[in-house]
């Protein structure tokens, strides 16, 4: 389909949004609650672009392109607009980005600061406040919530849990649990998928260190809880992981479970193996991969001879992959001989 | 199951017995051939959708049978195709009275056309505007013309599922839809193989909860499907993606009313009544400080003067006319002068007010302009879902402006930033609600900015009515009766028998008691 964007033309596939036609030319459209993962909801109208003989401005995300489209992506009239709204935003959130978490990685501040608006027109009644922090994993601050929907809609679409909704209309809506019971007493499976996509600071992890996002490097990395592989984003300060993030552009498209997400601090944890130890005398000393290896093949040689295949056992883990798990089954069925073998797989 | 012959027999059976006993009660008279409400407050209505209304009895079907009920319906389902109502429908250019206005064939065409496995048709009966009361009028004194409108527009799109969508709050409405449904199943006219032509179509009920925004379509759909009532983007037509992503048709209880009439008596009919572009009649909500409140039902085009004036009798008490309020929350203040504005959905586009689904507020000297902006204003912010930012925090800032300026707090910039608020909430809201919102705040600065800036500059309401700003005090008439006195409930009036008397300021909370109960008018507010 032929579409003219900012007096450029364009060929795009039916069925194309306007923001993804953006996208793909590379165009940066604000928007604060779409997600391609998601069926689009259109509530945070900062994606509002301007179509010729279409009359009012219309949200890239919910539009598709149509033949002889002709857009206008940061007219003078598309610019007011997405100032207005973020002006109506920011005049209803705490501006407490020198201590906020969030802060170098929020887009409310990114978009503030692109179309410069300062503190906000209309600082007078506020979003009444409410925090959870019942979740062990992660705390939820209604103050800084823009309601953008996307914790709401990741938790129903993608995770299935529906853990959390709307509570309340209007300018007291916030997003909430069933019957206000808080997070610690809801469905809730501790994903942190809501926290991953939340694009201010209002769902955060429960940080065990203080960093600034500007301060931390990005290393790609598999999880490696269980034998789906999932990709992520470890946060590094330093030489510590201070946060993990799902990769959007691997297998897991943007989800990780509670382990994935949150339960990296074994990483750094003093009482961690970092090398393979055997006991001599009574008491594990640290070794090498050689000598470790070496005393297991020899240990084993002398059960089987003494007192047969038999009397092995092999358990091994979910943690691994299918490939290892093989291997390990392998060895036990092939080379010792016995079908003792088997894997928790109940992580 | 009922057939044609039994129909008929039924309604030779009822009619004459139920004309007698309503030409006895002395309530009806003859109009030619129809049976009409008498008395001067029905002389200038023509009544379409309200026909019945009051006068059969809603819980008997036979008498609705008697009033020509279900004939349509047995024509279109035993002599025509469902292509020839969709085009009777288009023919007769029946617009939507929800508000919109979309003309109803174009709509059924687009579900008609459309192929799928199921359709839906779905009542809108969420009604919600502040003192608009129509459709739970029709609901309740005639719940089987929309039943059979729905069974007309189910065989005109290819759907055998219809939906009502009514308001919880309306229980009698309800109980008698229920009851209406009840007996067309019990005669065969809803459910399977109705009038024996293979036609299935069977209804159900569903209560909204109390949500404003449920009567706009797609959250109207969303609620049914037992989420959280919020209006979607429509990135597809209803009409070909709607309910649980099937073509759905979603039309008004008023729009449903008029349908059977429309295919009994003809497009052309239809057309006859009302005007070019608007055709047929539109049911109002007359109500505020009309001296004859009530349902009024008139041809398109009649003038706000001849529904307020000729039919409404004028404002109250002897009170002057201000302003006329069109279309609830989303339409806007209609000033005095325009008063000869024929009332049809582009005439009162003009003059930047909405048709609306039928709420007529009427004003009069005393109501002040701002407070009713403010008013709107506050049911929108109450009503918003919250889900987009225009609306959820664009409407209440908005508020809080009127807020302020009607307790006299009012700055330099206010009427400006409203300006621009109202611009930026209607241009960028998700969904009707909040796009129209602000039409109230915009059509009472357009008409009445100078109420704005005495509020404001000079920290007066000339209407008399903001609290803040305004003062009771006694005058040299008094009598000295004492019963200003009695009555104050804060102790504030002191003064001798038969001798003036005096109102402390600091004490008044302006409730306005001494006002009403004075019996030589001898208090003033200033």
């Amino acid at each position: 389909m032929q579409v003219t964007i900012n007096g450029k033309q364009y060929d795009f596939d039916k069925g194309t949004t306007v923001l993804k036609a953006c996208s793909e030319i590379g165009l940066d459209i604000p928007t604060l609650c779409n997600d391609e993962r998601l069926v689009p909801s259109g509530s945070c109208r900062l994606c509002q672009v301007e179509i010729e003989g279409w009359g009012k401005l219309h949200t890239a995300c919910t539009t598709q392109v149509r033949e002889g489209m002709v857009i206008h992506t940061h007219s003078d009239r598309v610019i007011k607009a997405r100032q207005d709204l973020l002006d109506m935003l920011i005049s209803n959130h705490p501006l407490e980005c020198l201590t906020c978490e969030k802060s170098g990685a929020c887009k409310l501040q990114d978009y503030c600061y692109e179309y410069g608006i300062t503190e906000g027109t209309y600082r007078w009644e506020m979003s009444k406040p409410y925090f959870d922090d019942t979740n062990p994993f992660y705390t939820f601050d209604a103050r800084k919530c823009i309601l953008c929907g996307l914790c709401v809609r990741v938790c129903d679409e993608l995770q299935g849990t529906n853990a959390i909704g709307f509570e309340n209309r209007g300018f007291d809506t916030q997003v909430a649990t069933p019957f206000g019971e808080g997070l610690e007493n809801s469905t809730c499976v501790s994903c942190g998928n809501c926290v991953s996509v939340c694009p201010v600071g209002a769902l955060e992890p429960k940080s065990k260190k203080k960093f600034r996002h500007w301060e931390t490097r990005t290393v790609r990395t598999t999880c490696s809880y269980c034998g789906v592989g999932c990709q992520m984003d470890l946060k590094i300060k330093g030489n510590e992981i201070v946060e993990v993030q799902p990769a959007f552009d691997a297998h897991n498209e943007g989800l990780l479970c509670v382990k994935g997400k949150f339960s990296y601090n074994f990483l750094s944890h003093p009482d961690r193996l970092k090398k393979p130890m055997v006991r001599k005398d009574g008491v594990l000393v640290e070794t090498g991969w050689d000598e470790a290896l070496d005393v297991i093949t020899s240990k084993m040689k002398e059960v089987k001879k003494e007192f047969g295949s038999d009397a092995f056992a092999g358990l091994t883990s979910a943690r691994c992959t299918n490939e290892d798990n093989y291997m390990f089954q392998k060895l036990f069925r092939s080379t010792l001989g016995t079908n003792n073998v088997d894997h928790c797989a109940r992580l | 199951m009922i057939t044609k012959e039994k129909l008929f027999e039924i309604k030779e059976k009822t009619k004459p017995s139920l004309v007698e006993k309503l030409l006895e009660s002395d309530r009806v008279e003859f109009r030619g051939e129809d049976l009409v409400l008498k008395g001067e407050y029905y002389k200038k209505q023509v009544r379409i959708a309200l026909k019945n209304c009051d006068i059969i009895d809603p819980t008997n079907i036979d008498e609705y049978i008697a009033m020509d009920g279900y004939f349509a319906l047995l024509k279109a389902l035993t002599e025509h195709e469902p292509g020839y109502v969709v085009e009777e429908i288009t023919e007769s250019l029946l617009r939507g009275r929800g508000g919109a206005g979309f003309p109803t064939g174009r709509k059924w065409n687009e579900a008609y056309r459309y192929q799928a496995d199921k359709k839906y048709i779905i009542c809108n009966a969420d009604e919600g505007d502040p003192g608009a009361f129509m459709d739970r009028s029709i609901l309740e004194k005639d719940p089987h013309s929309v039943l059979e409108g729905m069974a007309l527009g189910g065989y005109a799109i290819g759907s055998d599922q219809g939906y009502i969508y009514v308001r919880a709050e309306y229980p009698m409405a309800v109980k008698r839809l229920q009851i209406a449904i009840d007996q067309a199943r019990e005669y065969g006219l809803l459910g399977k193989n109705i009038f024996g032509t293979g036609f299935n179509f069977d209804i159900e009920l569903r209560l909204g909860s109390g949500a404003f925004v449920c009567g706009e379509g797609t959250a109207l759909m969303e609620s049914i499907e037992g989420r959280r009532g919020m209006p979607r983007p429509k990135i597809h037509r209803t009409a070909h993606k709607g309910l649980w992503g099937k073509p759905t048709i979603i039309n008004n209880v008023e729009t449903l009313a008029n349908v059977p009439v429309i295919m009994n008596r003809g497009a052309k009919w239809f057309r006859g009544i009302g005007t070019e572009e608007s055709p047929g009649t539109k049911v109002f909500a007359l109500v505020g400080k009309v001296e004859n409140a009530g349902l009024v039902e008139v041809p398109m085009g009649m003038t706000l003067r001849e529904i307020v004036f000729d039919i409404g009798g004028g404002a109250q008490d002897g009170k002057e006319y201000k302003a006329v309020q069109t279309g609830g929350p989303s339409g806007g203040c209609i000033p005095a002068e325009l008063i000869d504005t024929p009332v049809d959905f582009e005439s009162l586009g003009k003059i930047w007010s909405i048709m609306g689904s039928g709420g007529m507020v009427v004003m009069d000297e005393n109501t002040c302009m701002v407070d009713i902006a403010k008013f709107f204003l506050d049911f929108s912010v109450e009503e918003s879902c919250g889900k987009c930012v225009p609306c959820r925090e664009g409407t209440k800032r908005m508020y809080e402006i009127l807020d302020r300026i009607t307790k006299g707090e009012g700055v330099e910039g206010d009427i400006e930033r409203l300006e621009e608020l109202s611009e930026t909430v209607s241009s960028t809201s998700l969904c009707g609600l909040g796009q129209t919102a602000p039409n109230p705040v915009i059509t009472t600065i357009k008409y009445y900015r100078h109420e704005y800036e005495a509020h404001i500059k000079d920290k007066r309401c000339p209407a008399k009515s903001c609290k803040a700003l305004i003062k009771y005090e006694i005058t040299d008439k008094c009598i000295g009766c004492t019963r200003c006195a009695k009555v104050c409930p804060v102790v504030a009036i002191t003064g001798k028998v038969k001798e003036m008397h005096h109102i402390d300021q600091s004490i008044c909370i302006k409730c306005g008691a001494c006002y009403d109960v004075c019996p030589v008018d001898a208090i003033s507010i200033i």
